[in-house]
This record gives C-alpha cells, structure tokens and sequence, in this order.
C-alpha cells in the first residue's frame, strides 16, 4: 500500500530577490513498511522535499498525497491536526521539551490527540521499553544523553501512531556507539512492528541500513535504488 | 498539560524570572504601601480636623458666610435648638459667638479668632478639651477664662494663669478692650489652627457685649455617623429655610477636594506601576520566546495547534505577572495591618507636616475595594502583557524555527 504519492512536485521560492527553484517536477511513492534515506549534499533540496513530506511546507505546483489525504490541499489547523494523527518527527537535535520528562515528553502528542489518561501511560511505558529507556522514564532530558534523548524522541514520534517517521538527519549529532544502537532500534521496529521511516541523512552508516537510498541533486531526483 | 508546561516553562531561567518577580512584588508592594499611607494619613486628616475644626454640619445666617461681619448673627435659635436636641443622629451641638479680633500681652499682639462656646456642650462636638496639653478646660481661674492654642501662646510669650487682653466688639458696634486669663493651652496637630483660634465661654461674650440668648453665629453639629450628613443637611435645610446649612464639605472646599483628589491621585499612581510593570513582563516574555523559537517550532511541527501555542505562552506570561503580584499583595497587606495597629511615626518631619495639619503618626488604612482593584488591574495588566509575545510566538513558521541553530 502506497503511504505517500507525489506527483510533478515544484517549490520555488520567491521571497528573496534571487527566484529558487529547490524541487524541480519530482515524482516519488513510498511503501508502507520502508526503511529509506533521501541523500545529497547541501542545497540539493533534501531539506525541502523533506519539509513538505511532513506538510510543514506547501508545495508551487505538484500533489502530495498521503495516506490519499491530498495534503496540498489542507491549510492551518487542518494540516496541523493532519500532521499530529499521521505523521511522526525525529529531529537532528533531538527538540524535546526540556521541562517535560521522557514519558511527559512521550505522553503529551498522545494527550493532544485526546487519548484517556490510562492508555496514554501504558503506551508510553510500552514505547520507552522498546527503545530501552523503560528504566529512564521519569528523567528530564538534561539527564540523558544525546543517544538517549534521541531514542526518546523515535517514541514520541511513534506515540500517535503515525503512518510514516519521518527523521532529519537523526545521527548527525550521535557517536558512532548510540548511532549504532539508534539504527538497530528502528530497524527492529520497522521490521516488526511494520513502522515506515524515511530519512534525510548524510551519514554512510545510515545509508547502509537503509533498503532504498533516493539522492537528490539540484531539486530533482538523481537516482532511487532499492536493495 | 498545557498549564503544567507553562508552570514549569516559568522556571526555566530562573533568574531571569525571579528578577522579574522581584520587580513585579516590589512595584504592587510600593504602590499599595503608598496607598494605604495616603489613605490613612487623609482619612485621619479628614476625621482630625472633622472633630477638632469643622465639624460635620454648620449653620449660619446667610450674609455671615459672605464677609463673618459681627452683626450677622442667627436671631431665633431655639427652635434649631429644640429640633437638634431631639434628632437621634445628633451627637451634640454646639452654640457659637464669633468675633475676629485682635490679642494681645504685655509682650506681643496678634489676629485671632475668638470663638464663645458653652464648655459643656462644646465636648460633644469637638475633642478641644483632650488636647489640653497645659492648664485646663475652663477651669480653676478667677475671671474671665480662655483657652488658647501652643503656637498662639508661644507667639504671645502667654503662659497659664497670664492675662490676655481681647479687642471685643459690642452689638453697637463699639470695641473695647478685656482682660481674659489663660485657663488652658492646647495643641492639636493642626498648628495654623492653633495660632489662629482662642476660645471663652458663651457666657462672658454675652454679657461683655451684649449678645441676646436667642442669638448666635454659628451652629456646629456632630454626627454619630458620617455618612447621615447628606439626610441630616437636606433635613435642616427644609426645617429652616431662614439659615444656610453647610455640610463639611461644603464649607470647607480644601478639605473636600482633598479627600476626593487623593482617591484619584491614588489609581493613576498605581496605573503608572502597572505600566511600567506591564513593559518588563512583555519584554521577559519577549525574550523567553526568541530563546525557545526552535522548541516552539517544534510543537508546531509535531502537531500543537498555534492557539494551545498561544494559550501556553499566555499562562506562562500570567503565572510570571501573578506570582510576584501575590507574593508582594501579601506583603503589603501584612505591613499595612502592621502600621494599621501602630501607626508609623513621622515625628522627623512633624513640624512640616503639623504646619499642614496633619497628625505626625500615620495609621495606615486600605479599603477592600481598593485592594479588589488592584488585584483586578494586576490580572489585566498581565493578560495585556502576554498579548504581544503570545502573537510573536504564532507568527513563528515551524519549518524556519527548526533550522534555527541553538
């Protein structure tokens, strides 16, 4: 079943004096249950095409279709609901909420969701336990590590049962060891638990985990391989 | 959730918080201390010079007000008398002759006003008999007595005992002079009125110049309660349409506008606080939210909708305003009760503040509307402040904020 569907996608960007044409007519699908890196260097479009697979930006021309919402069509609090129930984000600098600990981290996209409080705390102790921090759960942030933190912010994003994670350059910021045990994590989930992620990243030991590498360069798509 | 957030979000930088706080306490500290001094210190100037100068209500003939010509007196006053002696809103009355005039001993002379009263009526209407502070009230002197004030004597070189000549006016118009004695000295915290008025008993002036039993100047009336005097004037007034009836305030312009004008001196003085205060809790959040841009962004990003942004930055701003705005409520409402009981002594600065007449230990006093007010003004003023960093933080796009770098 096809997650995602984009059709003759185009974003230009107007707002300086210099037009930008940082998506040039890309057409792409995604699979449920995929576990794919989008690469390229910097100024290729990655982050782009990346922002607008998360609906945090709209394309010029073109359809996206997730999930077969068309989310080009959707605009303020609809496209935000549409990317609470749907969509799962992990950040490269993790982005927790410093005040809150991992399980009111985890627990407060459930909460907006409008999930009862008792689901909402077996839930989270499932989460945390399958990406190892079942110990941690009353930790704030500053109290892990970076690898940690990481891992917490993998189960928020699956927290609201998502039809894709999507994760921005997540190891950028991780040695080799957490980045190591971050990449077994989600690919144990992906393959058990079905979730479908999608990465922009630059670094190899993600690309080699990954079962489809897409590059990009200069807005359009370069090559898309599957393994 | 959203409050638990803001709660917490108030103690990120704790510093930066706490020195907001810290102003907020002391602005609504300051401003309600300031208050409540002003209050106390008009209310007891007002009850002050309400029981020792004025009185609640006076009456007089019409054509004395306009020149206080000797010669326009009340004709006819036992009818007042009658009615007042069975009003039950009546504490006492008092019956006066007045005669501006001249004093004078062996040493010195100066103006005065020379008011005759019956003693005994006069203490129910004015407290002049507990601010003896030499001699007595009319009492324990051979001939004529009179009761003058601190200042006067001092101006005069008089003591107790010492005689007094008084320039006197008869009903013919003729002046001579009399020697009174010096029965008592008194000091009211009021020192223009004690240069100014010396008072003799009714009687004296009565027979030294004249002045019939059914006549007077002047009619002072003190209530049991304040607030009759409005009900007790308009009574008067349709009872005895031959007198004019004056209320305290009515007769005394400074006073009244005093006790008015303070009330709104007071709020724009708090609203000045607030103003202030209003800016550096704007400008704290301002700043809380460009540091937190990308976290904000984020929220946005997985799926907070921009009012619950909105509503958390707006709790945070009003968590931050209420914390010190209570902490500092609660102080000064402590402090106030404390100088409510024991008065807060200015005697530094009693010779200039006497000279105005005011009393040189202040009583603090608040009213409870004042205080709903300002608790009230405070919310708002902490509403309006979160207003402005609540819309910056909606305006954040979160794919921008997400690629700012900490």
């Amino acid at each position: 079943m096809k997650v995602i569907d984009i059709k003759k996608l185009d974003k230009v960007y107007n707002d300086s004096e210099v037009k930008v044409h940082a998506i040039q007519g890309i057409d792409l699908s995604f699979e449920e249950g995929e576990f794919t890196a989008i690469v390229g260097p910097s100024g290729s479009g990655k982050t782009t095409l990346l922002n607008m697979l998360g609906g945090l930006d709209r394309p010029t021309e073109g359809e996206i279709f997730i999930a077969e919402t068309p989310v080009h069509e959707l605009k303020g609090a609809d496209l935000v609901d549409f990317r609470l129930r749907n969509i799962g984000f992990v950040f490269q600098a993790y982005n927790l909420v410093p005040v809150l600990t991992a399980r009111e981290n985890v627990e407060f996209i459930m909460q907006m969701q409008g999930i009862p409080a008792h689901k909402r705390f077996e839930r989270t102790k499932e989460l945390l336990t399958q990406v190892g921090l079942g110990d941690r759960i009353d930790s704030r942030p500053s109290k892990l590590s970076g690898g940690q933190q990481q891992r917490v912010a993998v189960a928020r994003a699956l927290a609201s049962k998502p039809k894709f994670v999507l994760a921005d350059e997540p190891t950028a910021n991780l040695d080799s060891k957490s980045t190591e045990n971050l990449l077994d994590i989600m690919e144990k989930l992906n393959k058990e638990e079905k979730i479908t992620f999608i990465f922009s990243t630059h670094d190899q030991r993600v690309v080699k985990k990954a079962r489809r590498v897409i590059t990009i360069e200069d807005g359009k798509v370069l090559s898309d391989v599957k393994k | 959730m959203i409050i638990q957030i803001s709660w917490k979000n108030v103690w990120r930088n704790r510093t930066r918080s706490l020195i907001i706080m810290i102003a907020i306490l002391l602005g609504i500290f300051g401003g309600m201390f300031l208050l409540a001094f002003m209050q106390g210190m008009t209310e007891q100037r007002l009850s002050s010079a309400l029981k020792t100068e004025v009185s609640h209500i006076q009456i007089h003939s019409e054509k004395y007000l306009e020149n206080n010509d000797f010669n326009q007196y009340m004709t006819d006053i036992s009818a007042i008398d009658e009615y007042l002696s069975t009003d039950k809103r009546v504490q006492g009355y008092s019956t006066r002759i007045i005669i501006y005039s001249l004093a004078k001993t062996s040493e010195m002379g100066a103006g005065v006003r020379i008011t005759g009263v019956d003693p005994e009526n006069e203490i129910n209407v004015t407290d002049l008999n507990t601010k003896i502070i030499d001699g007595s009230y009319f009492e324990n002197t051979r001939g004529m007595p009179i009761v003058i004030g601190e200042k006067l004597a001092k101006k005069l070189k008089a003591k107790v005992r010492k005689k007094i000549v008084l320039q006197v006016q008869d009903t013919s118009g003729k002046t001579f002079p009399s020697a009174f004695r010096v029965a008592g000295i008194y000091k009211t915290t009021n020192t223009a009125f004690d240069e100014m008025n010396v008072f003799v008993r009714n009687k004296d002036l009565r027979e030294l110049t004249g002045f019939n039993e059914n006549n007077a100047h002047e009619i002072a009336i003190y209530l049991n309660n304040r607030e009759n005097v409005t009900a007790v004037e308009n009574d008067l007034e349709s009872i005895f349409p031959a007198f004019t009836v004056e209320s305290w305030s009515e007769g005394n312009a400074i006073l009244a506008y005093m006790s008015e004008a303070m009330d709104q001196y007071l709020i724009i003085f708090i609203l000045i606080i607030l103003f202030a205060l209003f800016f550096g809790i704007a400008n704290t959040m301002l700043m809380a939210i460009l540091e937190r841009r990308k976290e904000l962004g984020m929220l946005m990003a997985i799926g907070m909708k921009r009012f619950k942004v909105f509503r958390m930055i707006m709790y945070e701003t009003i968590f931050l305003s209420l914390v010190g705005a209570m902490l500092g409520i609660i102080i000064a409402f402590l402090t106030i009760t404390y100088f409510a009981k024991n008065g807060l002594n200015l005697s530094i600065w009693s010779e200039g503040l006497e000279a105005i007449g005011y009393d040189p230990i202040v009583y603090f006093q608040l009213d409870t509307s004042y205080l709903l007010q300002i608790v009230v003004m405070v919310i708002i003023t902490g509403i309006l402040a979160s207003i402005l960093p609540a819309i910056k933080a909606l305006k954040l796009n979160p794919a921008d904020a997400l690629r700012i770098d900490n």
